[in-house]
């Protein structure tokens, strides 16, 4: 048996505003694997922004549960980098620390390990106007991990940036979950980035959102998330939940 | 440090010319206008019992300096802008701060602050001296109206204007409200604080002159009020433009500190 990180049980969430109620979700249920990447995908406006900030503490469920496991604490990686500009690189990445106060001489190291790790160690008393998008999504990613959370939220990473960088970026963003052994719900709307980087897909409707289907990607050879683009079972899940998706203009 | 190619070096160069050419043509359009002002006095063509002349401005100037006044009343004004300037920057920064803290605040008095932003405040002077007495307390009260309005909505808009990424961001480590205000909203706004104190510094400047105007013994705006009374045009003069050198004056410290404080 897997163990469950997060499970979501009937989750409902209704907005309201004077001209009526909108429901966001309605009656959502799936579970978070440790060591897994689970993406989600499902239409623009179905409400994955809604779950996002359920899951990230910024808004409360209108009913329904989410049992977190007792070891869980979740890094929010939002879409753009969102480093400040008035703080060195060293200083963005200790910022959630601070915030925690949980600024100890172990932590300041494993954050400086992450920076030499990962090939920034030269670029830490730099302010971020300084490094280039990809760098800088790199820096974000590092800011995330600081506390050492074990279940990473990336609401569509590296949307903001172009389509080559962003693919050598999946491959980072991949290899760096893996290494530090991170759980990791991926928010997305891009089929191919999805089946590339995870290994459960949850297709979700339109809203108000439930699930539609969840598939285990099950590809032939899965190696790095550019390479699994080329795979045999690639094309076969895209179709599927290109179908599911059932997109209309 | 001169690593650059000839072609970059060139194009400083060619900046740094530019930027002279500004700065000399700035200085040539004032003295060129004294001078026909000075010409156009000399040779009778304005009068200037009623239009005054530079030559008549400078020797106003020296006379002020021998009575041992010209800096009575500058100092006298520079004092009361400073401590107006104060006293309202406080006022702005703590009141734009609740209502950035506590929405129910903002939504009560965010038309009121609207409303009495946009009145007159001129109008008032009459009441203002009948509560607060013919005295320096007066000017500063003028002062503090003019400016504290006005600073208070360019305050709160600028810390509600903060980027909503950097605020999630935090919330989502559990940060506090405290921890929202000091890490984020005065950080990313310190652009923003240091103009809307620009624009208070010169509101607070046209408000003491403006209470000189209305009630004093002393001051620039006094000096004004009295030359008038005893219709003195080189009077008047000089003292418009001794104002306007104090607050070039006053700006450019504040651009000073700006520059050397602020970079980021």
């Amino acid at each position: 048996m897997k163990k469950i990180l997060l499970e979501i049980n009937n989750l409902k969430k209704n907005y309201h505003n004077k001209k009526n109620e909108i429901e966001a979700i309605d009656n959502l249920n799936f579970s978070v694997y440790e060591n897994e990447i689970l993406a989600i995908v499902g239409p623009s406006g179905c409400g994955k922004s809604t779950l996002l900030s359920i899951l990230s503490n910024q808004d409360k469920p209108s009913s329904g549960k989410i049992i977190k496991n007792k070891e869980l604490s979740i890094g929010y990686m939002l879409q753009s980098d969102s480093l400040f500009p008035w703080l060195t690189v060293k200083e963005n990445a200790l910022l959630p620390m601070e915030i925690k106060k949980q600024k100890t001489e172990e932590n300041i190291k494993n954050v400086m390990n992450l920076f030499k790790k990962y090939g920034l160690q030269d670029f830490i008393s730099m302010y971020p106007n300084n490094l280039s998008g990809g760098m800088r999504q790199r820096v974000a990613l590092i800011r995330t991990l600081s506390f050492n959370p074990n279940l990473l939220l990336l609401d569509e990473p590296y949307s903001a940036l172009d389509y080559q960088t962003r693919l050598a970026l999946s491959n980072d963003l991949y290899n760096i979950i893996k290494q530090e052994g991170k759980t990791a719900i991926l928010i997305t709307h891009d089929i191919a980035e999805a089946i590339s980087l995870a290994d459960r897909v949850i297709v979700l409707s339109k809203r108000p959102c439930t699930v539609k289907n969840i598939y285990d990607i099950k590809l032939e050879n899965k190696t790095n998330p550019i390479d699994n683009r080329k795979d045999p079972k690639f094309y076969y899940y895209y179709d599927l939940i290109w179908r599911d998706l059932d997109v209309h203009i | 440090m001169s690593t650059f190619s000839k072609e970059h070096n060139d194009y400083l160069k060619k900046e740094k010319i530019y930027k002279i050419k500004v700065h000399l043509t700035q200085i040539l359009v004032i003295i060129g206008l004294f001078i026909t002002w000075q010409i156009l006095a000399n040779k009778n063509i304005i009068n200037t019992f009623l239009y005054s002349s530079p030559k008549l401005i400078i020797e106003t100037i020296i006379s002020l300096f021998k009575q041992n006044i010209l800096f009575s009343h500058i100092l006298i004004t520079l004092y009361e802008v400073l401590l107006s300037f104060i006293i309202a920057s406080s006022i702005a920064f703590i009141v734009s701060t609740m209502l950035w803290w506590n929405k129910f605040l903002s939504k009560v008095f965010a038309p009121f602050l609207t409303v009495i932003n946009s009145l007159p405040k001129v109008a008032l002077g009459p009441l203002i001296i009948i509560w607060a007495g013919a005295n320096m307390n007066s000017i500063i009260i003028m002062s503090l109206l003019i400016s504290v309005f006005i600073t208070i909505i360019n305050l709160y808009e600028s810390f509600i204007s903060t980027n909503k990424n950097y605020i999630i961001l935090l919330k989502s480590l559990g940060a506090t409200k405290k921890d929202i205000f000091q890490k984020v909203i005065i950080k990313s706004n310190t652009s923003n604080i240091i103009s809307a104190l620009k624009i208070n510094l010169s509101m607070n400047f046209i408000g003491v002159v403006m209470g000189e105007l209305l009630v004093s013994k002393k001051g620039l705006g006094y000096l004004i009020m009295y030359a008038s009374s005893i219709f003195n045009i080189n009077l008047i003069i000089t003292a418009i433009i001794i104002l306007g050198l104090l607050s070039v004056f006053l700006y450019s410290i504040f651009s000073y500190i700006e520059k050397n404080y602020f970079k980021k």
